[in-house]
């Protein structure tokens, strides 16, 4: 009847990505990075210098604590980040930010930006671990959810993945309602208390391997809401995080980038932490302006976009 | 306060629950009870009551170690949540409350951390979750208890829910919020003006965009800045398309219960398309840092021309899918004559939003008591059925998506002839009270806002969610197992607002 043919009404809407990138992937902000001709290293003259006493302090600018600015460096942690640009707006001369939404990655460590070289050390283990548990999972991939305190945005994201533009189930990533059945737990939210016991229930009562995803800000540190006599400061406390997806909320196709990287569906090179600042291609997405301009967000084309062939 | 739609009035503690049980008996509205610590030991206990377009804040003051009241819940019902609230995080004692089960603390019986916010003491130490199940009311013969939740077959906020039933009909149902309590009003203590709103847009992470709104105008409220016009036509661009969203989200909700597998990937296309949009204005799906105390954060990032091209678009192909949706008899059949909701009831609740105009309630704040861009702007009145049931509250969505989009055109239309703004002024930031509202797409949700030496002491959201899910139960007169879905979706409310 009608509905069948209404199914049909805007030809074909779902993304190509993975396999192609896509148009609104990268149309609005998804992370902040450290200006690459400052190279976030603080030193005598290179183009950007900073005095560590000035007022207000550059670390001050954040409200969530996500910039580390010490003697020799400044550094965005990304985990802690929750995007909402007044760095940006105050010193454009060294945060940005960056369109990209390929922001997930299997160490905690690497979600500071720039990385560090021993941090990096950290990453083959990670990748050698998730990698072996991957092996064992069937080609389809099930998912389970659990809010663990979050602001009702993230559920909103993860819940996106499943309408027609980023159409999940064409990857075989399906939505499961029993933590028997599932191969990956997304979790959103700070972690609080009352929510302990019942994520590790769910975590315990899916099978092995399990492959645990921390979704947005507040589930990887607690962003704004933690220190609180009610949260802890995000979920890795309480379980094992194989992969960690930083954004306030992070977007659907963060989601899945997280996703994707859990599953082994991903090349290394598309992970956020395997990117150093200036040799990558997210490096060179970098919009240098506040939220006032506006070409970070021209690009993006309007709805989805339709396949071409 | 500046506002001359408030007026406060001082009562002594042992009138306070009579007085304000006189207000409402004489059919004025009961729109939330809150308290606050103060620094010498003292509670404060502020009720607000509501006419047409007054508000009035009834006030008691309890001294330093006292720790009880007369309850206001045996005489006003719908105080019931706001004193298990209250009870919960100050420790007070509404002496004749029916039922003081923790509401949003999961606290083990016998603890005494109560976080008491507004006295400023920091380390609070952390909580003992109580983690026993909710245990089932009705007893006798055939009665079935299933648990739901807290972590949820599929995804949604965690809640917790005894359904009792008896053969296929629902006979009671609890439920139970604590388990997300995230103690999100103290973690606004001491953050400075600008920062909180931050913080505000995270309280209800789907309605960022009221929160912010409700934020700044009771910051705003406490001095006499005008804002420019260009800032105030954005706020309410924004917040009509975080209407628009939240709308679709509940149709979305009800079209996955009924199975009805093209019009759910109809709506979420329709739903994802706006929330591009959002981000292409703005920079952000959730229009996060949009909203700030003196304005907005600055200008769209695209042409207001080409939003309304897109704006009239995807209105067109929605309306199309609605109408084709609301002629589907297998749909509306799951609806019609579910949850119902009685008038009467609704109307001593006081009840918000969608939800009350489904039973005959008109609380629309946009045209009771205009704020912003309202205050010119003309919401066109709307006549949805009033029957009570998920199927009206559908219907007055409905018909509010359409008011939205036709808001957004009229608000387009202005923001085009003021391209250059200006989009925030500098606001003054005084010590005082602050009480500000805003229509969110769930109903009134109302701000109060306290400030000394520039900081924030007491922030205190009341989100609508909070007052309309006491409500829920009541909805389950008749029903079936079956109808659970669509009566919980037909709420639309949300769980991070409830558990704060
Ligand atoms: S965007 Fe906001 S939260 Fe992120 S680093 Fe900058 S100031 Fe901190």
């Amino acid at each position: 009847m009608a509905w069948i043919l209404r199914g049909l009404r805007d030809g074909i809407v779902t993304t190509r990505y993975p396999r192609r990138s896509d148009g609104y992937q990268n149309g609005f902000r998804g992370a902040i990075s450290v200006v690459e001709d400052s190279l976030g290293i603080l030193s005598e003259g290179q183009g950007f210098r900073h005095d560590i006493n000035q007022e207000p302090s550059i670390s001050s600018l954040c409200p969530s604590g996500a910039i580390i600015a010490n003697e020799d460096r400044i550094s965005v942690d990304r985990g802690k980040c929750i995007l909402c640009g007044r760095c940006v707006e105050a010193r454009p001369d060294i945060f940005c930010f960056e369109s990209s939404t390929e922001v997930a990655s299997v160490s905690r460590k690497s979600l500071v930006v720039p990385s560090c070289i021993d941090d990096d050390e950290s990453l083959p283990s990670l990748r050698s671990e998730l990698a072996k548990k991957v092996r064992i999972l069937r080609r389809s991939v099930h998912v389970r959810h659990v809010d663990a305190g979050s602001d009702g945005s993230e559920e909103s994201e993860i819940w996106a993945l499943t309408n027609p533009v980023y159409d999940v189930q064409r990857l075989g990533i399906f939505f499961t309602v029993t933590p028997r059945h599932a191969d990956l737990l997304l979790v959103t939210g700070v972690g609080t208390a009352g929510m302990i016991e019942p994520l590790r229930n769910t975590y315990e009562a899916m099978p092995h391997p399990k492959i645990v995803i921390a979704v947005g800000t507040d589930a990887i540190s607690g962003g704004l809401v933690h220190p609180n006599y009610a949260t802890g400061g995000g979920i890795g406390d309480i379980l094992h995080v194989d992969v960690w997806v930083p954004g306030s909320p992070p977007s659907p196709f963060s989601i899945l980038h997280g996703i994707l990287l859990g599953i082994g569906l991903l090349a290394g090179d598309n992970e956020a932490g395997n990117n150093k600042a200036g040799d990558n291609e997210a490096g060179n997405n970098k919009v240098r302006h506040n939220r006032a301009g506006s070409d970070s967000t021209r690009d993006a084309k309007f709805g989805a976009t339709r396949r071409d062939d | 306060m500046k506002s001359g739609l408030v007026v406060v009035v001082e009562i002594v503690p042992d009138e306070f629950a009579l007085d304000v049980a006189r207000r409402v008996n004489d059919g004025n509205r009961f729109a939330g009870l809150f308290a606050t610590s103060k620094r010498d030991g003292s509670t404060l206990l502020l009720a607000l009551i509501c006419d047409e377009r007054l508000m009035t804040m009834v006030q008691t003051r309890l001294a330093p170690g006292e720790h009880s009241y007369p309850a206001l819940t045996p005489l006003v019902p719908a105080a019931s949540w706001y004193e298990r609230e209250i009870h919960d995080l100050f420790g007070l004692e509404p002496v004749g409350h029916p039922r003081l089960d923790s509401l949003v603390l999961p606290l083990v019986q016998g603890e005494e951390l109560r976080p008491r916010p507004g006295n400023g003491l920091t380390d609070l130490g952390a909580l003992t979750p109580d983690s026993s199940p909710l245990l089932g009311h009705v007893a006798g013969e055939g009665v079935f208890t299933i648990p739901y939740g807290p972590v949820r077959s599929g995804v949604f906020e965690s809640i917790e829910y005894l359904v009792e039933t008896v053969g296929e009909d629902i006979v009671h149902l609890r439920s139970r919020v604590y388990h997300k309590h995230r103690g999100i009003e103290r973690r606004f203590e001491d953050l400075g003006v600008n920062e909180g709103v931050l913080l505000a847009e995270r309280v209800e992470g789907t309605v960022s965009i009221a929160h912010a709104m409700a934020y700044s105008q009771a910051v705003e409220s406490m001095t006499s800045t005008e804002l420019p016009k260009s800032a105030l036509l954005v706020r309410v661009l924004h917040a009509e398309l975080e209407r628009i969203v939240n709308h679709l989200d509940t149709i979305i909700r009800h079209t996955e219960g009924a199975s009805q597998a093209v019009g759910y990937a109809r709506m979420s296309l329709h739903k994802e398309r706006i929330m591009r949009l959002r981000s292409r204005i703005c920079g952000h799906r959730f229009g996060r840092g949009v909203v700030v105390p003196g304005g907005v954060s600055g200008p769209l990032s695209c042409d207001a021309v080409e939003v309304l091209r897109d704006i009239e678009a995807i209105n067109r192909s929605l309306t199309s899918d609605l109408v084709a949706l609301m002629t589907t008899p297998s749909f509306l059949d799951r609806l019609r004559g579910t949850g119902i909701l009685s008038d009467e009831l609704v109307a001593a609740h006081g009840g918000l939003g969608p939800l009350a105009r489904a039973s005959g309630l008109e609380q629309d704040v946009r045209r009771v008591r205009p704020y912003g861009a309202y205050t010119f702007l003309d919401p066109k009145q709307i006549s949805p059925p009033t029957t009570g049931d998920a199927l009206a509250r559908q219907w007055v969505r409905l018909e509010e998506i359409d008011q939205s989009f036709a808001l957004i055109v009229e608000v387009l239309a202005q923001i085009k002839e003021l391209p250059h703004g200006p989009w925030r002024v500098e606001i003054p930031v005084v010590d005082g009270l602050g009480l500000s509202w805003v229509e969110a797409p769930q109903g009134e949700l109302l701000y109060l806002i306290e400030i000394e030496s520039g900081r924030l002491v007491r922030v205190k959201p009341r989100c609508p969610s909070f007052h309309n899910l006491s409500l829920l139960p009541a909805a389950f007169n008749g029903d079936i197992f079956t109808d659970f879905v669509f009566i919980e979706a037909s709420f639309g409310f949300s769980v991070a607002g409830v558990s704060g």
